[in-house]
């Protein structure tokens, strides 16, 4: 890989590319055959999400900053309040730090929404694609879990309730490390992804469902004992493939969610993003009831490739871009 | 002293960790789509040589390691310390026996080391990973035996013990790969 006389070439081999182009086709298709019409938002925007957890690039333009979409989330929601209907987008984001074994700063995003659909109606869908192009997903049925259960099955502890002291027991219990002074939201993040997501099936896809409210993003709450957000990811292993909501349609508590994203980002020092208040008067009008959901199009062809590496999948990964 | 993000971790990188120096072997990103980045960092303690899982939100940042690798050629040791001499500046470092560790017993002199510096103390020497001493002490040779595969203990001119070849005789020199202990061949 780092031998001088290959430092030009592509990340990943033209076989896989040609591999990469046809599961492109195979999901237009799908999306054309169910009548989801095709959209491709702006990459620069003038606003974006002040979620804590993703980074966006900002770049300088003769009209102010813009952010590089990391995702197109707000732009599609305002077509759906404009009356698109049902739509999907295929195309480049870009989350700034994210680099890794399973992450490039810069990767592909399928992005689909479906009006009149809960997230549970469109797991079924989730499921179908990924069946479309990784058939070894239809020799199983996928299982359903919910967050809590599957705290539950891997660490014995409930995730909703479980202070620190009790989430760091677990985690030693476990055998996974960890650090005395984080908060509950980072232990369980790190739980999550060392423990419960290691123990989903290698070989099926695995949907959890019902977050927990503060990890809600843009979901719709369901009231009861506890409220949960109808969130759902999929998983195929531990690897995440895809994050769905039934989405949010008021405007007064996504900007109430907005407000306590922002002070978050100042709470750690890092740079405000604008409002999107364009965004906002979009679900002002009125966003229809829908279910969306992102899915890492580079992570399944991981899968289709049965790559170890995100960059085995990519023309050219981040450090050779 | 400088310090490195977790966005800078590499391998080899050399930073300081509850107060001791440590060299990051591996670093990998993990990040829950909506949730919390983490690097998950295998490190080795350059004193102790334990390897370390340490989990670190990233953005968290470690302080550099004043450590580094310079090469030297060994002098002789005094019974307490070993003495080392950079050949261009003939500045002379005094490595302890923890520093120089197994790596003594492939020193007689005049070799040239990889010899990691610590806060300018030499912390661990590596000797070169072929060196060609004397047997002073082993088994009369069967002669003409080289077919047979087996072998017999040897001790060489600075102490180490290693095994070789049934035909090998007393006084000869030969060539020990330093890394495994292993009998390499004979040097005529």
């Amino acid at each position: 890989m780092s031998s001088p006389e290959a430092w030009w070439r592509p990340s990943a081999g033209i076989a896989t590319l040609q591999v990469r182009a046809r599961v492109f086709s195979a999901i237009r298709a799908f999306f054309a055959r169910r009548g989801v019409l095709e959209v491709d938002c702006p990459l620069l925007s003038a606003g974006a999400c002040p979620d804590p957890q993703i980074e966006p690039f900002v770049v300088r333009t003769a009209d102010g900053p813009r952010y590089l979409h990391t995702s197109p989330e707000l732009a599609m929601k305002r077509l759906l309040a404009a009356g698109s209907g049902d739509v999907y987008s295929l195309g480049h984001v870009f989350r700034r730090g994210e680099q890794g074994r399973r992450h490039n700063p810069e990767f592909t995003l399928l992005e689909w929404y479906r009006t009149g659909w809960d997230g549970e109606r469109l797991m079924g869908e989730v499921a179908e694609l990924v069946a479309e192009v990784f058939p070894q997903a239809r020799r199983r049925a996928p299982e359903r879990i919910t967050y809590a259960a599957a705290f539950d099955r891997s660490l014995d502890v409930d995730p909703f309730r479980a202070g620190t002291d009790e989430l760091a027991d677990a985690a030693g219990r476990r055998g996974v490390s960890g650090s005395g002074d984080w908060d509950r939201r980072t232990w369980l993040d790190w739980l999550f992804a060392e423990a419960v997501a290691r123990d989903f099936a290698p070989d099926r896809l695995t949907f959890v469902v019902d977050f927990p409210p503060d990890q809600a993003a843009l979901a719709r709450l369901r009231p009861g004992a506890p409220p949960v957000a109808e969130r759902f990811e999929a998983f195929w292993g531990d690897l995440e493939l895809a994050n769905g909501f039934t989405e949010l349609t008021d405007a007064n508590e996504q900007r109430r969610r907005f407000e306590h994203e922002a002070a978050q980002r100042r709470a750690r020092g890092l740079d405000p993003i604008s409002v999107d208040e364009r965004f906002l008067a979009a679900l002002e009008t009125g966003l229809p009831d829908c279910a969306g959901v992102a899915l890492g199009v580079d992570r399944l062809l991981m899968l289709v490739c049965g790559a170890d590496q995100l960059a085995e999948v990519l023309p050219f990964a981040w450090d050779r871009a | 002293m400088a310090s490195y993000s977790t966005n800078e971790f590499r391998a080899g990188l050399k930073v300081m960790l509850d107060g001791e120096p440590h060299a990051i072997i591996e670093n990998e990103f993990v990040k829950p789509g909506k949730g919390q980045a983490f690097n998950r960092v295998k490190l080795r303690n350059l004193k102790t040589g334990r390897v370390i899982d340490r989990t670190f939100k990233s953005g968290e940042s470690l302080e550099a390691a004043d450590v580094v690798d310079v090469e030297l050629q060994y002098l002789y040791n005094d019974g307490d310390f070993w003495h080392f001499m950079d050949p261009e500046t003939f500045e002379q470092y005094a490595a302890s026996k923890a520093a120089v560790g197994e790596a003594a017993q492939w020193l007689k002199g005049e070799e040239m080391c990889q010899v990691t510096l610590y806060n300018g103390e030499p912390l661990i020497v590596t000797p070169p990973n072929f060196v060609e001493l004397k047997i002073v002490e082993t088994d009369p040779g069967v002669r003409g035996d080289t077919a047979t595969g087996g072998t017999k203990p040897a001790k060489l001119e600075t102490g180490a013990v290693v095994k070789v070849p049934l035909f090998i005789e007393e006084g000869e020199v030969i060539r020990v790969d330093t890394r495994t202990g292993a009998y390499v061949s004979r040097v005529k």
